[in-house]
């Protein structure tokens, strides 16, 4: 059986965890059992009904008071109790900074290997699960065999946007069983204290339907006008390379890629970006890519969907003008 | 104020990589090493720690001994000593990378050099395992906070404490922990300084201590790596300069991100 960790937000099961769960469904028809979902702490109402949607069997609701603040250590003793009772032969969560978090715990308390941010998983023979996961911010694949026996799980982590979530062929009507983990004062110690919910551009990034990405091209803090302005016009977020980031153009939460964030939109539209393997990691699962840049072989402009060839200090204000005038 | 940063040497491909002809490693020969972006802003912050509280800032890694190299970068940062841990760290999982940090710490307990905050990257640029900092914390019974953006380090009659804030799904959170304990850093909120000549000198002449693990790692796991399945190139040239305007918001126009 394969246990997966939800993470919730305001309207019911995050896009991540969302995915967790439809990817679970797939590691299940291999050959691993049904699917039950694990859920800590107060989470909207809204969650059961996205569970019955992705066909749980059975929902597992860790409630304490003293989990209304996050800590990764009382979610892992959650988790820990959980996959104990159930029998789980695999944890699974989204490789969210929450998911792998808490996994890692998971890992060291059990003294059990982990693997993050997996893109395959499958049963493999002897309750062996087959997984490759993304190392070297995704430019390869590594494979490992993780044992996976009830009291000692298979700990995976599925890497964001590997899958796109679904909901299940028949929606179920999970059981609910609410339990009260053992927590320890020491697994309080590192939670958080106070959370300051700020809007901030990074949470606009990873959701934008379209995100303009500029990078090295752009060619200097004061040169961002056209983008922005087009970034406007697109209704999008901008996102950075790493370049710009280090350069000092613009702030790091706009930076996209390995050690900046991953976004998924409808539309990445990168502009003299030359698409390094770490900034790829970051965007690669938009649904159109289109690059502008002056090198028609760039590795963006290879890879991408569309390309114009050029400047982007006079494709960008052209652009701009085009979407103008047919807004009218 | 004793801190311990861990670091670790990684490849620095920017483009696809290939793979050594048992496809247990990519293929380095013709690629450069760099430490991650994460741990550099480690190094930063255990710089700043010394000029603002004293005491003393150490760099570990655990790797051959080429990475050398990655210590002496953080040498000419500003921290003080090194510790290298000689082994192939690809033989190293993050069980086993933890567990010498662990033995380092232990070592140096109840001695002046004894360690009060240890370092880390959230996740290593190659391996990306998210685990060696928790899993250091664990074998040492300190708290752990991951994913940490920037902290202040308080001290008190009572003893310090560490406040230290990230990105969490709603917004900026702070944790508030005592010392000794174990932090992850993400880049973002720590800039790292360039080193300066006199820096690179001093690091040249930095004291590097040699550590022999003193266990037979358990290992990653690693069955073999494999190359993501390869897209041949489908992109559709729109033109060039300005005159590709139209086609462009054609496309754009398409996938229904503009409206007429
Ligand atoms: C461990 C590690 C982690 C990393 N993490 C990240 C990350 O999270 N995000 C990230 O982005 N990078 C990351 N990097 C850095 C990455 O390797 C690249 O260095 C970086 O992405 C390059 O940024 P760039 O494309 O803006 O610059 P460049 O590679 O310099 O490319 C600039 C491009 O602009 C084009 N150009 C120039 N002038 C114009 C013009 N006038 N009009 C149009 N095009 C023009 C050029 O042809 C070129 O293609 C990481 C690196 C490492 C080692
Ligand atoms: N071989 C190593 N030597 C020193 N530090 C390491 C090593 N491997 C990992 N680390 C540290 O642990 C962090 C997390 O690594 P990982 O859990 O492997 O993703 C890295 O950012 C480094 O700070």
């Amino acid at each position: 059986m394969i246990l997966v960790l939800v993470e919730t937000q305001a309207d019911g099961v995050e896009l991540l965890s969302a995915e967790a769960l439809t990817f679970a469904r797939g590691i299940a028809a291999s050959g691993d059992g049904d699917v039950q979902a694990l859920v800590v702490g107060p989470h909207p109402a809204a969650t059961l009904e996205g569970l019955a949607a992705h066909g749980v069997s059975a929902v597992h609701h860790a409630d304490d008071e003293r989990l209304a603040a996050y800590s990764a250590a009382a979610w892992a003793a959650a988790a820990i109790d959980a996959a104990k009772t159930t029998g789980a032969t695999t944890l699974l969560a989204a490789a969210s900074p929450r998911g792998n978090e808490v996994l890692a715990h998971v890992a060291a308390r059990l003294d059990l290997s982990m693997a993050a941010n997996a893109v395959t998983a499958d049963a493999g023979t002897a309750g062996t699960l087959v997984v490759r996961r993304q190392v070297m911010g995704g430019a390869a694949l590594e494979e490992v065999h993780l044992s996976g026996a009830a009291g000692a799980p298979a700990l995976v982590t599925m890497a964001g946007h590997a899958v796109d979530p679904a909901p299940a062929a028949a929606p179920s009507s999970p059981s609910v069983s609410v339990f009260a983990p053992a927590l320890t004062d020491a697994d309080l110690v590192a939670r958080v204290v106070r959370s300051e919910p700020v809007v901030n551009e990074s949470g606009a990034l990873t959701t934008s339907r379209v995100v303009v990405g500029a990078g090295r091209g752009v060619g200097g803090a004061e040169q961002f006008g056209d983008l922005l302005e087009l970034t406007e016009l697109l209704g999008g977020a901008l996102g950075v390379s790493r370049v710009v980031t280090s350069l000092g153009w613009r702030p790091h939460h706009e930076q996209v890629g390995q050690t900046g964030s991953r976004v998924s939109p409808d539309l990445y539209l990168a502009c003299g970006i030359s698409g390094a393997i770490q900034h790829w990691a970051g965007m690669s699962s938009a649904k159109t890519i289109i690059a502008i840049n002056t090198d028609d072989e760039a590795p963006m402009v290879t890879k991408a969907h569309y390309a114009v060839i050029g400047d982007l200090h006079e494709i960008v204000p052209a652009v701009n003008a085009e979407i103008r005038k047919r807004k009218g | 104020m004793n801190t311990l940063v861990c670091i670790k040497r990684v490849p620095a491909a920017s483009s696809a990589v290939t793979l050594t002809d048992d496809a247990m490693g990519v293929d380095t020969r013709h690629v450069g090493y760099t430490t991650s972006p994460h741990e550099e802003c480690a190094v930063e912050a255990a710089v700043q720690l010394v000029e603002t509280h004293g005491g003393t800032a150490a760099v570990l890694t655990v790797g051959p001994e080429d990475a050398l190299e990655q210590l002496r970068d953080a040498l000419a940062m500003g921290v003080r000593s090194a510790v290298h841990v000689v082994a192939d760290s690809d033989a190293f999982g993050p069980a086993d990378v933890a567990r010498a940090v662990a033995d380092v710490v232990g070592a140096r307990a109840g001695s002046d050099d004894a360690v009060d905050l240890v370092l880390l990257g959230n996740d290593a640029a190659d391996t990306g395992d998210f685990q060696v900092g928790i899993r250091l914390a664990y074998r040492l019974g300190w708290p752990v906070v991951t994913g940490v953006r920037s902290f202040q380090v308080i001290e008190s009659a009572e003893g310090g404490r560490v406040a230290a804030l990230g990105d969490g799904p709603d917004g900026v959170e702070h944790f508030d922990v005592p010392l000794p304990a174990v932090l992850t850093v993400k880049e973002g909120g720590i800039t790292p300084r360039y080193p300066s000549l006199p820096g690179r000198i001093k690091a040249k002449k930095a004291p590097v201590e040699n550590v022999t693990p003193g266990f037979e790692p358990a290992g990653s796991g690693r069955v073999r790596l494999h190359l993501p399945p390869e897209q041949p190139s489908q992109v559709q040239i729109l033109g060039e300069g300005a005159d590709a305007a139209p086609a462009l918001v054609d496309v754009l126009e398409q996938i229904g991100v503009v409206g007429r």
